[in-house]
């Protein structure tokens, strides 16, 4: 039991690992977006798992704020914004898939080389999952330097939080972990909304915000 | 006074965060501009009386999430002050926008009210007890300053804005997984739960910590909070940050939201001092100190907006108190105390003169803005005495503490006096080129100034501290500055 529950918190921390390469070569909004869901979805799940191996039931609700919010309520209002603002036909240009997924593999070996020897000390469980979690947040970070699109940008630092979450809910008995993933929320539901007032100023220009501006202004 | 301190309902440290909290609450409510700027005064004073208290009274660290001692009441105190002369500033200073219509009334509440919970999270953020509660406090301090920094809703505001959120959120996500390898390197020695996350406890067994674990976690930690301190080359936030927020945010930037990422920063260094098989944490902040001094001083020779100017300077002093506290040593510590309060007087100084500047000249282009001293000779002459203070020229606070820092380096490591006296060279003479071109000449035009000339009594207010801090430094303070400087070994 003590091997299994060990196995299935790697497997699924190496599932997000492999979820975040599949992020790095999408090249349309809308993909990105998908695979965006399935990675949250792998998150609560590994979220979940760490909760019931640790008895630790305040990690339910990080589970629960990552399916609902992440995996469901923040993907679907992109897809409208996306849709709504006509960009889902674009191409973006990830810069090369093979020299990316390389630098991919590059940054997990790093993570596994810096990581592991580090960690020596603590139990194995933590261990390894803190090495999948700093590739998760290096393939992140590495997602929004190749994008130039704002929202594939806010894709790439949700992913990064993820491997954050997986981080937080890996060292056992951490405190704080759902304060801290409610504040990480609250970061990213302001950053949706701020693409939203920025992606409304690049398109439109300053029409329709002087219009916004002029609404407010008569209802003093 | 202290029979009176207890007859509170609240401890003074309590107070810090009640009274910002309540204070940001009311003036969200407060539509009226006159009404709403004195209430913000008034909240800025009290707090800073408070914090006056904490130099006389300290809580018992062992009962509260919350916790002073020697180092960061030196933070606390100048905060809160450079938070009430700021809000003093921003009362007239804002009344000017609304007049000239570049900001709409409609956002008075706003402004208001996220002036205060900035003060709010930085009090939070410099007193917390415990590295998970600070990094909370940063974070909250980051989303502040966001949305004042995007006040103006121009696309140049909104476009600052977004590019000081990203790098912000990836700085404090970085500082998160230093935080969390903190408490990995902790759990081992002293156990799960909340203990470990304790800054008391944690530095009274560090020597116990596993140094590897704490070796990967500073260098997170460094980066992450390395962002918000504005260190090259994870800078790129702050000139923008700078320039297009308006002015008073401008000076709290400056002179105190710099200043508590680089205390998270010092706490960091401490704990891994503490533990003699870790890193040495000193030549890292002394590298990225160096790089930010020097690039930052070329940097200045290229700026045509001044509020950028004065951004760069900003980048190249954190530089150097990053360098000083990096050399560590009781003079290089002191140094850095001493320059760091320095700085923070004199930068929001500078930007209360920008900001008046700009509005008298209609621009922020440092080529259109000429003659100054001829044609508002008490704000050009201001303007000149802070950034002759600036560059570092006697008898101003920051030559002492730029003085200090020199002969000590030059004392123990003479190779790495040598770039840090080519920045300074450099930095000086951007400066001095620039304040000419400003101060003197034939006086460009002026806007025709309808309303009330803005307060100056802050600007003197700081101005005069950093001239007597270099004419003479008080026995007591000295003192206290050497406890600190030992403190940070």
């Amino acid at each position: 039991m003590e091997r299994f529950s060990l196995d299935a918190a790697h497997l699924l921390a190496g599932g997000m690992v492999l979820v975040s390469f599949m992020m790095l070569y999408q090249n349309r909004i809308l993909g990105l977006l998908n695979v965006f869901a399935a990675h949250a979805v792998v998150l609560s799940l590994s979220v979940a798992w760490q909760a019931y191996v640790q008895s630790a039931p305040h990690l339910f609700v990080t589970a629960a704020i990552a399916l609902i919010l992440k995996a469901i309520i923040i993907p679907v209002a992109l897809h409208h914004m996306v849709l709504r603002l006509g960009v889902h036909r674009d191409i973006e240009t990830v810069g090369g898939i093979g020299p990316t997924m390389l630098m991919g593999i590059g940054l997990v070996a790093l993570s596994m080389v810096v990581m592991l020897p580090a960690a020596a000390e603590a139990d194995p469980i933590a261990r390894e999952d803190l090495a999948l979690a700093l590739s998760v947040i290096l393939l992140g970070l590495l997602i929004m330097v190749t994008r130039q699109n704002a929202i594939s940008q806010i894709v790439g630092f949700m992913s990064l939080e993820n491997g954050l979450v997986l981080a937080a809910t890996g060292a056992r008995g951490m405190p704080l972990v759902v304060e801290i993933s409610v504040a990480f929320s609250v970061l990213v539901a302001f950053i949706v909304i701020g693409v939203f007032l920025f992606r409304i100023r690049e398109r439109f220009d300053t029409i329709d915000t002087q219009a916004l501006d002029d609404f407010r202004e008569g209802r003093e | 006074m202290s029979s009176l301190l207890h007859m509170l309902p609240f401890a003074p440290i309590d107070a810090l965060l009640v009274v910002p909290g309540v204070a940001a609450l009311l003036l969200a409510l407060i539509p009226q501009y006159r009404l709403g700027a004195r209430v913000n005064m008034l909240a800025s004073g009290i707090t800073f009386l408070f914090a006056l208290t904490l130099l006389v009274e300290r809580p018992d660290p062992t009962v509260s999430f919350l916790f002073v001692d020697d180092l960061n009441v030196v933070f606390v105190v100048l905060g809160t002050f450079v938070g009430f002369t700021t809000s003093i500033f921003s009362a007239s200073y804002i009344g000017h926008e609304i007049e000239i219509g570049r900001l709409k009334p409609g956002y008075i509440r706003f402004y208001h009210g996220m002036y205060q919970a900035l003060s709010f999270s930085m009090n939070l953020g410099l007193t917390a007890n415990n590295i998970g509660l600070m990094w909370v406090a940063v974070e909250l301090a980051t989303l502040t300053t966001v949305l004042m920094v995007g006040l103006y809703r121009t696309q140049a505001a909104l476009e600052a804005a977004w590019k000081y959120f990203i790098l912000g959120s990836v700085g404090i996500a970085l500082a998160l997984f230093g935080t969390i390898l903190i408490y990995m390197a902790a759990r081992p020695v002293i156990g799960e739960g909340h203990d470990a996350m304790v800054w008391t406890t944690l530095i009274a067994n560090a020597s116990k910590f596993s140094p590897e674990l704490l070796n990967v976690a500073f260098v997170f930690l460094m980066l992450g909070y390395g962002t918000k301190v504005g260190l090259a080359p994870l800078h790129a936030w702050l000139p923008d940050a700078h320039a297009e927020g308006p002015t008073p945010i401008s000076a709290v930037l400056s002179g105190l939201l710099l200043n508590v990422a680089l205390y998270a920063l010092l706490r960091f260094k401490m704990l891994l001092a503490a533990n003699p098989l870790a890193v040495a944490p000193g030549p890292l902040l002394v590298t990225l100190g160096l790089v930010s001094l020097i690039f930052a001083a070329f940097m200045l020779y290229l700026r045509r907006d001044i509020k950028r100017l004065f951004a760069y300077s900003s980048i190249e002093h954190m530089g150097l108190i990053a360098f000083a506290f990096g050399m560590g040593g009781p003079l290089a510590n002191f140094a850095g105390l001493l320059h760091m309060t320095m700085h923070s007087l004199t930068k929001s100084a500078i930007f209360f003169a920008v900001g008046q500047v700009a509005q008298v000249k209609g621009t922020q282009k440092i080529a259109d803005i000429r003659g100054l001293t001829e044609s508002h000779p008490t704000l050009g002459w201001s303007l000149v005495v802070g950034v002759a203070a600036i560059a570092g020229l006697p008898p101003m606070g920051i030559f002492t503490s730029e003085f200090l820092l020199v002969s000590s380096t030059f004392a123990r490591q003479p190779l790495l006096a040598i770039p840090l006296v080519i920045g300074l060279l450099l930095a000086f003479g951007a400066l001095i080129w620039r304040l000419t071109g400003v101060a003197f000449g034939t006086p460009s035009p002026s806007v025709v100034d309808a309303g009330r000339p803005p307060s100056m009594v802050p600007l003197i207010i700081h101005l005069a501290l950093v001239l007597i801090a270099g004419l003479y430094l008080p026995g007591p303070l000295v003192a206290w500055f050497q406890n600190v400087a030992r403190m940070l070994g």
